[in-house]
């Protein structure tokens, strides 16, 4: 990786802990053992369960609520605060910008999820006393959590590239919704007939599949994960990221900034 | 002499702190004129498929949400004494739909659902539809073929179908051996007592929630109470055959029947005898799910729990 990009991520990522953002893990963690303590109390027989599935839920919600609100004013803010000039005025090239930015926020979503998976950690060894081997399953689950962080990341730069941080976070948290619901398009798209079918059906591949990402429920049951799904999840995260990466790049590249 | 700043400060302290309880005060107050408002049984979307598309995906944390709820639902209407469970059913199918791998929301919520009111819904049906769906998404888990055979045969008192129930469990790999012993039960169903003892020493053994357990032991103490209280009106009988009349006591009871000392019931207490030669127990309130010995016209109270005998 280029020295200016690894510059442009590093700054990123003190930016965003100047910002306060890892603020998030103090209500992470009250949320957490609040929830290891309580439900015992008023549910029969889920206390791990509830940990899991809750402790999962957040990392992921507080991560994408991260990643949208921080990545929808990478690319705006520097251009309100007008230090993209300064930037730029440097050997530094456009795509560098994006990509630096890229990585900067991917690692503060990184470290974001390494402490609320040390949370997630504890509040189970508090219920269940001791770890168990299934237990190690959550990591999968934390790491496609992390997957889709990135791309999530790069449809938030990508946005942030040619519109307003508003419209940006419409736009994302849109995509969010739309992609956790993938499954339900293709359904839609098997459904239909003539051009609607081929519409819906490159609509479903077009649009990220969060559900696909989704294994909270089935670590929670510990339900092996098989070594393919891991590969080919990876695969496609990395290349929808690059997807997103590439568009954003594409316009920013072409973007008038004066 | 106080800065402008720092009495700003003090002010604002004060008001929030009078405003924070009169809020409190408040809403204690309006909870008073609408007592129901927060309890209400109302669900606010009743599609199971509904309720799993707005999860977006997060539905095991729904689940977990909607077993709490059925749970806190199920025990505020047990504790008013209530007859009717309208919302039960729905909460425990929206539970399942969410995550049809949440075997706690089967197993607790047939015995919810299942038995009579006050105890619970009286909806064995339901409660059989409950568990088909749980064995449906859960073949390999051979508690749940018990729980449905257990529903067939304590509220139903449908042996073929309980047979059936256990005979299918009794095939899951790991399954328990008792399954087959208590399909064989069921196929003769004789014993009442001993069958009944049986099931439920088997739900204690199999289980290590709490409150299952303690349900176990309460229905063992009242088979218990049962079976003594059928063999001592049978020995009234004999007495009555014998004597003429019936016994004046319990003492003379067991002197006549050589025990060598009077009967007692699981917490100890002597067995009564009344007047007219029925038996009763001391402290009725003590057995929860007992069907004799008790006085006439009694109803049961609410549940509470003893520690295993």
């Amino acid at each position: 990786m280029s020295p200016r990009i690894l510059h442009i991520a590093r700054n990123t990522f003190r930016e965003a802990v100047r910002d306060r953002v890892l603020y998030n893990l103090i209500a992470f963690a009250l949320l957490l053992s609040g929830a290891a303590i309580f439900v015992g109390q008023i549910s029969i027989d889920i206390e791990r369960l509830v940990v899991v599935n809750l402790g999962l839920t957040a990392v992921s919600l507080f991560g994408v609520v991260i990643a949208i609100f921080i990545g929808i004013g990478l690319v705006s803010k520097e251009i309100e605060k007008r230090t993209l000039y300064t930037v730029l005025s440097r050997p530094v090239r456009r795509w560098e910008f994006i990509v630096g930015k890229f990585f900067g926020l991917a690692g503060t979503l990184v470290v974001n999820t390494f402490f609320m998976a040390i949370g997630v950690f504890g509040a189970l060894l508090y219920v269940a006393h001791k770890f168990s081997r299934p237990d190690a399953l959550i990591l999968v689950a934390l790491y496609f959590i992390v997957l889709e962080f990135l791309i999530i990341c790069s449809l938030a730069l990508l946005f942030s590239s040619f519109s307003s941080p508003l419209l940006s976070a419409v736009f994302a948290f849109s995509l969010f919704v739309i992609g956790s619901f993938a499954d339900d398009l293709r359904g839609f798209a098997a459904m239909a007939h003539g051009a609607t079918r081929w519409f819906a059906t490159g609509a479903a591949y077009l649009v990220p599949n969060f559900s696909a990402l989704n294994v909270i429920s089935a670590v929670a049951h510990e339900q092996p994960m098989g070594g393919q799904l891991i590969l080919q999840n990876t695969l496609y995260a990395l290349f929808y990221t690059a997807m997103a990466l590439s568009g954003a790049v594409l316009i920013f590249e072409r973007r008038n900034l004066k | 002499m106080m800065t402008a700043r720092r009495c700003t400060t003090v002010v604002a302290a004060i008001c929030l702190a009078v405003s924070m309880a009169a809020s409190v005060l408040l809403l204690r107050h309006i909870d008073k004129i609408r007592p129901q408002a927060t309890l209400e049984d109302v669900l606010y979307v009743s599609s199971p498929t509904m309720v799993k598309r707005a999860s977006l995906g997060f539905d095991g944390l729904m689940a977990c949400i909607y077993w709490t709820r059925t749970v806190q639902y199920f025990g505020h209407r047990h504790y008013d004494y209530a007859h009717t469970y309208n919302e039960l059913a729905p909460l425990l199918e929206i539970t399942t739909t969410l995550d049809p791998n949440m075997i706690p929301a089967y197993q607790f919520g047939a015995s919810f659902l299942a038995p009579k009111p006050p105890t619970g819904a009286g909806q064995p049906q339901r409660a059989i539809q409950l568990m088909e769906y749980g064995i449906a998404h859960n073949p390999d888990n051979w508690h749940l073929y018990y729980d449905l055979g257990f529903v067939y045969y304590t509220e139903l008192k449908d042996y073929h179908n309980a047979a059936d129930a256990f005979e299918r469990g009794s095939k899951v790999p790991d399954a328990h051996p008792f399954l087959r012993i208590m399909a064989a039960q069921m196929a003769v169903h004789t014993g009442d007592f001993t069958t009944a003892r049986m099931m439920w020493s088997a739900a204690f053994e199999s289980s290590h929630e709490f409150n299952i357990r303690q349900n176990a032991v309460e229905h063992l103490r009242a088979i218990r109470v049962d079976e003594d209280v059928t063999n001592l009106e049978q020995a009234v009988a004999r007495f009555r055959e014998r004597a003429g009349r019936a016994p004046a006591s319990m003492p003379e009871l067991a002197a006549a029947e050589h025990w060598g000392g009077v009967p007692v019931d699981p917490d100890g207490d002597a067995y009564r005898l009344t007047s007219d030669g029925r038996v009763e127990v001391e402290n009725p309130d003590d057995f929860l799910f007992i069907t004799k010995g008790t006085p006439p016209g009694y109803k049961a109270p609410m549940p509470k729990f003893h520690a295993h005998e």
